[in-house]
């Protein structure tokens, strides 16, 4: 095929480049290019300090080698894999789920209030969702001390890890919600109705009907938020990775290892084994999407 | 034995919408019963009580002697036919069909068996293990009649069962369902808003207007004598003359024409009744107007237009007091265009209506 027959807007080569330009300069300056600087030096001794800021050497996989036996590193990626399991794949998709389903048979004024508290938390900044969560978790005076009669419990300090999955699971089960109940509204009532006339109980409904119907929306929602939540960073205005290593998720263990320890050429290396992992994940999801078809 | 019987069911929808208005209704057993109506009427939404799909706002709901007003769907030993047939489509069709059983706890081997049995019988064995999306039309309604026939009802409810076939398909499927039903004699009420298929398939027919039954009866009794002016409007394939006139003293009038009680004869329903109603509907179909027949009660006037219905023509005849009158004739005995002609309604047929638009009986 020529390029006249497939030009349907008649621009022409040169000025259909002029009008991509902008975006893929954007895109070259703010993505191509750090992804890239990254990836070199990753492959170097760069740190923010002292004379390897100066003058970085080449070290070649050292960085790598060290992650690999670096038992805080181990650390960081196990509870990376505790964050997403915990968070995105039990909390958020079950919260999001049973609150799709659960509002499709409330009245419309409930489902709108309970759907406008549950973005409002998604939607809301960072740093003030991290607020009202060292708020409601504090020890002293804190809402959920208060709630429980527990005064006195440090939650994030005895409990760090299953406070970042629960704010997680808070902050992110709107979007689990929306792609749900879109979903949900797009199987059959009809359908349903038949199983129900055959004596199906809530749970055969689900399972014989809802979930063959919805297991698409399911991985992509799964792989989606899994992703997310992989790289969430925002654990660290809960904990900043303490007590001592013990909710430091990957992203937390980059930046304090980057910026903290100063070491960026090994948090670049880091970074690019969890882009690597980032990539595993989606061709898994990738794959098992394709079985589906 | 599968009786149903309705007493004072009210369906009002949250919102205020009253969908159903006290109706009282027996369906006796082993009858292939119409549910007949223009949409909005609840008859859907009287199907849908039956089957325990929507609860009711009052009133009661019996099968076999059973009160079933409060049981969910999957205890009143009813099956559905849902108008786009609601088949899973990620299960075979031997897997459909035995679904019920699987629900039921019925055995692998033995859901299958009975599965393979009942698809057998609706000609669906070469099509088993096939899915839903890989049948025509036709197939996937007798998968759904295979479902619900499986687990071997007391009722079967069909929502508009011929709506989503095609033409041709559909005066098969008609004589179809009217077969099985005859073959399974299994109480089953159906929904339509089709008077063709309601009088072709049913033996008993109800027709529904806003929430109310309108009229009861066979399809004869609803075809020859509707019982008010809705019904006489719904029914039949031509839509019936309805010309306003004046009963007094056992003469009809209407327009110009008039007919006395004695020319009327014996056959007219209204002869035999009131003389004096006053102002009056008259209502005859049109195949049952004679174009320059003899009759008591001549109209005459030019001819508008011809519609050919195949076999036969449908003239409509405009007279000399602006009245619109329909006849039917048979193929080959066309008038023209702009003739005068006169139409004269067979004497037996010739039903009246008071002013509250109910029939006259004798």
């Amino acid at each position: 095929m020529s390029a006249a027959t497939i030009d349907a807007a008649g621009l022409g080569r040169r000025r259909a480049m002029l009008l991509v330009a902008p975006a893929l300069i954007l895109i070259t300056a703010f993505l191509v290019i750090p992804a890239l600087w990254t990836v070199y030096l990753g492959v170097t001794d760069y740190r923010l300090t002292g004379i390897q800021a100066a003058n970085p050497q080449f070290v070649g996989l050292d960085n790598y080698r060290a992650a690999l036996v670096d038992p805080a590193f181990r650390n960081a990626l196990w509870l990376t894999l505790v964050f997403v399991f915990g968070s995105a794949i039990v909390g958020q998709t079950g919260a999001g789920f049973a609150l799709a389903w659960t509002l499709r048979s409330v009245p419309k004024i409930v489902r709108t209030v309970v759907q406008t508290l549950v973005l409002l938390a998604w939607i809301l900044p960072s740093s003030i969702v991290a607020f009202l969560w060292v708020a409601y978790l504090s020890r002293d005076d804190g809402t959920l001390n208060a709630i429980l009669h527990t005064g006195g419990t440090d939650w994030l300090l005895a409990h760090p890890m299953l406070s970042i999955i629960v704010f997680n699971t808070w902050r992110g089960t709107a979007f689990s919600m929306l792609l749900f109940s879109a979903a949900l509204g797009a199987v059959p009532p009809s359908q349903l109705e038949a199983a129900r006339l055959s004596g199906a109980g809530t749970f055969a409904q689900l399972r014989d009907v809802v979930v063959p119907h919805i297991r698409g929306h399911v991985l992509t929602n799964t792989l989606l938020i899994s992703l997310w939540t992989f790289n969430d960073f925002s654990p660290y205005l809960l904990t900043a990775g303490g007590p001592n290593h013990a909710s430091e998720v990957l992203p937390v263990f980059i930046y304090n290892e980057a910026l903290y320890g100063g070491q960026l050429g090994y948090g670049s290396a880091i970074s690019f084994i969890m882009l690597f992992i980032n990539l595993v994940i989606a061709l898994f999801y990738v794959r098992l999407l394709r079985e589906r078809r | 034995m599968a009786s149903i019987h309705i007493d004072g069911l009210t369906k009002v929808y949250p919102g205020g919408v009253t969908a159903i208005d006290g109706l009282d209704l027996t369906i006796e057993d082993g009858s292939f019963f119409a549910l007949l109506g223009p949409s909005g009427c609840g008859k859907t939404t009287l199907l849908r009580t039956i089957a325990g799909l929507e609860a009711v706002s009052a009133g009661t709901i019996h099968i076999a002697e059973r009160d079933v007003t409060v049981l969910p769907p999957g205890d009143r030993n009813v099956a559905m036919v849902f108008q786009d047939y609601a088949l899973f489509p990620h299960m075979s069709v031997n897997e459909n069909i035995a679904y019920p059983l699987r629900i039921k706890k019925t055995g692998r081997s033995e859901r299958t068996l009975k599965a393979t049995e009942t698809g057998t019988a609706l000609g669906l064995e070469a099509l088993m293990e096939r899915r839903p999306a890989e049948l025509s039309g036709g197939q996937q309604q007798r998968v759904a009649l295979a479902r619900a026939m499986a687990c071997q009802p007391s009722v079967f409810l069909l929502d508009e069962p011929l709506s989503n076939l095609d033409a041709r398909l559909r005066l098969e499927a008609r004589s179809f369902l009217k077969r099985l039903q005859r073959e399974l004699g299994v109480t089953t009420v159906f929904v339509t808003h089709d008077q063709s298929e309601a009088l072709a398939m049913a033996d008993q027919i109800a027709v529904m207007e806003k929430g109310r039954i309108r009229q009861l009866g066979t399809p004869s009794e609803i075809f020859r004598s509707p019982s008010n002016t809705f019904v006489a409007n719904f029914i039949g394939s031509t839509p019936m003359n309805l010309l306003p006139g004046v009963l007094r003293g056992g003469t009809l009038r209407v327009g110009s024409a008039s007919v006395g009680r004695e020319a009327a004869g014996e056959l007219a329903a209204w002869s035999a009744g009131a003389v004096d109603s006053g102002e009056v509907t008259v209502a005859f179909r049109p195949e049952y107007a004679r174009v320059d027949g003899d009759g008591p009660l001549r109209f005459t006037g030019t001819v508008e237009t011809l519609e050919n219905l195949g076999a036969s023509v449908l003239v409509t005849v405009r007279t000399g007091d602006d009245q619109r009158v329909q006849a039917v004739v048979p193929e080959g005995e066309e008038v023209d265009v702009g003739a005068g002609v006169h139409v004269a309604p067979v004497p037996g047929r010739i039903l009246v209506y008071d002013a509250r638009g109910e029939l006259l009986r004798p």
